[in-house]
């Protein structure tokens, strides 16, 4: 038997899935509590002052940013914890010793994190409903973005899995850096509301050609040029694989 | 002699931070064998499983495994490669079932719910098939990861430690595990602690020691080359001179005269027709003796022998 393991691949996807499940009520209910929060505070308490941005209601105008908030989260702390705790406790010695490479692993593992990031998507999506009306304008150009975004997140996550030698440096590149880039990077905001140089420095924030791509395919209108979006997301996305590429043929931080 | 399954040459292991754990491992093992690779702790033992499972890499050397070579053919061989760990590492919240389940897809297999039932019953696990892990005890822990290991249909199994911290009781079950393995065609490497089990399981031996290979060879010619009978003779009256008949023995006086001293013989039970001849010379030279004390080496002694005690 050579060539792809497709079966090796299947196998991880349904035991990561499985596996959420374990925690499926916390899972769904999370989203739906902390969307439905943002929405009372930043739709309901705020947003009634709030003019509308580029003509779209500024309840409707965060659900994008609200969505990647939770997308780029998620995805890279489902991959991320997916490969560390097998590395953690050992059981990565089943992965190691089976005939899978890198493409059926990460099929696997970022594809079961990529999985439920979408399904979180669904859910938030849904929660907000609820709350304002939204329209999307590009639907299948919406999916296949959040689809793209999921996937290079997970990817990101599952190098951070791999990196991180404790818990620690697994926690702190989401709260230190992907946090904080996240909340500037006009997830509540057009950065066109920014004063100079702020409205400048924030075109060097990744974030928000990620959030302005998302808000396009759902109101037709972004801050930045969009396919500059599309190129960054899938460039990133390729270095990922590129980096990951490199994991598996060296060994790094996988094999002693 | 056919083309060995499994076949390493020059096998050298430096880990990060320079220790060499494995110095130029030469080793070919036999279809169908059962092989124990016996050492100290910190021996390389682990470390050798683990270059040939993909877990560790190699410095240098070469793995061949079925003909294949290990550092491109990989994908083929370890499809056929089975391994149980030496720690008890595995998802403790899944349940027994689904584990092995995964194990078989994981290396390529299509599912078939009849061999899995087959596994999880030879290992009497078919009534814990829902249980999750961790509410099984340790020796039904080691059992799942066997299960797992020999979820794929191996032709290969490297069991490292199979019966650490397993009881009396079971360790013969799992004696009997590998030797159903064995008629199945299996080939076994299992590394342990407890010599016995060598002796009582394996067709060849292999000794390391630092990261070396000391002594590789099938165990009864390793017995009959090492092995030694040892018996103490008690005499009734002190002895100052040893008759003719008797100095052709390998015989020492001991204790002031009162006891005879018989080293030799060899592992094939050949010390212990000397020991009866011996006697018989005694009693025609006219010596009374009131008591014998014989034994044989067993591969113990001869291990710690090899191994030396300070290692
Ligand atoms: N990841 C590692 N990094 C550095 N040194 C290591 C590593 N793993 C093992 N070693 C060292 O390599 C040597 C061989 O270890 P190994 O686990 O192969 O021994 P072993 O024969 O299996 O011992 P035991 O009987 O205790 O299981 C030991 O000295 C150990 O400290
Ligand atoms: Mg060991």
């Amino acid at each position: 038997m050579t060539g792809f393991n497709l079966r090796g691949a299947y196998a991880i996807y349904v035991r990561e899935l499985m596996r959420a499940m374990r925690t499926a009520f916390q899972s769904i209910l999370a989203p739906v509590l902390t969307t439905s929060l943002y929405f009372i505070v930043f739709g309901a308490a705020i947003g009634g002052r709030m003019q509308a941005v580029d003509g779209v209601n500024y309840a409707a105008f965060i659900v994008p940013g609200l969505l990647l908030l939770t997308l780029l989260s998620e995805s890279t702390s489902n991959a991320s914890f997916g490969i560390y705790m097998p590395r953690f406790t050992g059981t990565i010695y089943e992965l190691l010793s089976a005939p899978v490479g890198v493409a059926e692993t990460l099929l696997g593992f970022v594809g079961a994190a990529a999985t439920k990031s979408l399904i979180l998507a669904a859910i938030i999506l849904l929660t907000a409903t609820f709350f304002v009306d939204y329209r999307i304008e590009h639907p299948i150009l919406a999916i296949g973005y959040i689809m793209l975004v999921a996937s290079a997140f997970s990817l990101f996550g599952f190098i951070l899995g791999i990196w991180a030698d404790n818990f620690e440096k697994l926690g702190i590149f989401p709260m230190l850096i992907l946090m904080p880039l996240t909340f500037l990077g006009g997830t509540f905001y057009s950065i066109d509301m920014l004063p100079e140089p702020w409205s400048t420095i924030a075109l060097f924030n990744p974030i928000v050609y990620l959030v302005n791509g998302l808000r396009w395919t759902f109101y037709g209108s972004s801050d930045v040029n969009i396919w500059v979006s599309f190129g960054l997301t899938i460039s990133f996305l390729a270095i990922c694989i590129a980096i990951i590429g490199f994991i598996f043929r060296t060994g790094y931080r996988l094999r002693t | 002699m056919q083309e060995p399954i499994l076949e390493i040459s020059g096998l050298t292991k430096v880990y990060d931070g320079g220790f060499k754990a494995l110095d130029g491992v030469d080793l070919q093992i036999r279809k169908g064998e059962i092989f124990a690779l016996l050492g100290p702790n910190g021996a390389g033992k682990t470390t050798l499983i683990g270059a040939v499972c993909g877990l560790v890499r190699p410095t240098s050397g070469t793995i061949r495994a079925f003909g294949l070579d290990l550092a491109s053919d990989w994908r083929g061989a370890r499809a056929r490669i089975g391994l149980v760990p030496q720690e008890l590492a595995t998802d403790m919240f899944e349940p027994v079932g689904r584990a092995v389940k995964f194990s078989r897809g994981l290396f390529g297999k299509s599912p078939d719910p009849a061999r899995v039932e087959e596994i999880l019953r030879s290992l009497s696990l078919w009534d814990k098939r829902d249980e999750q892990i961790r509410k099984l005890s340790g020796g039904m822990k080691r059992r799942v990861l066997i299960a797992k290991a020999l979820a794929h249909d191996p032709d290969l199994l490297f069991l490292d430690e199979p019966t650490a911290g397993v009881d009396v009781e079971l360790r013969r079950d799992m004696w009997r595990q590998i030797s159903i393995l064995r008629e199945q065609g299996v080939t076994v490497i299992l590394t342990t602690h407890y010599i016995d089990e060598a002796e009582v399981m394996a067709d060849r031996v292999g000794i390391i020691r630092n990261g070396k290979l000391l002594m590789v060879d099938d165990k009864d010619a390793m017995m009959a080359r090492l092995g030694r009978t040892e018996a103490h003779i008690n005499l009734a009256a002190p002895l100052t001179k040893l008759p003719a008949s008797v100095s052709a023995f390998p015989v020492t006086i001991a204790d002031d005269g009162m006891e005879l001293v018989y080293r030799g013989g060899d592992g094939t039970g050949r010390g212990k027709r000397d020991v009866a001849d011996l006697t018989k010379a005694l009693s025609a030279a006219g010596i009374d003796y009131i008591g014998i004390d014989i034994r044989e080496s067993t591969l113990e002694d001869i291990f710690v022998d090899l191994v030396g005690e300070s290692a």
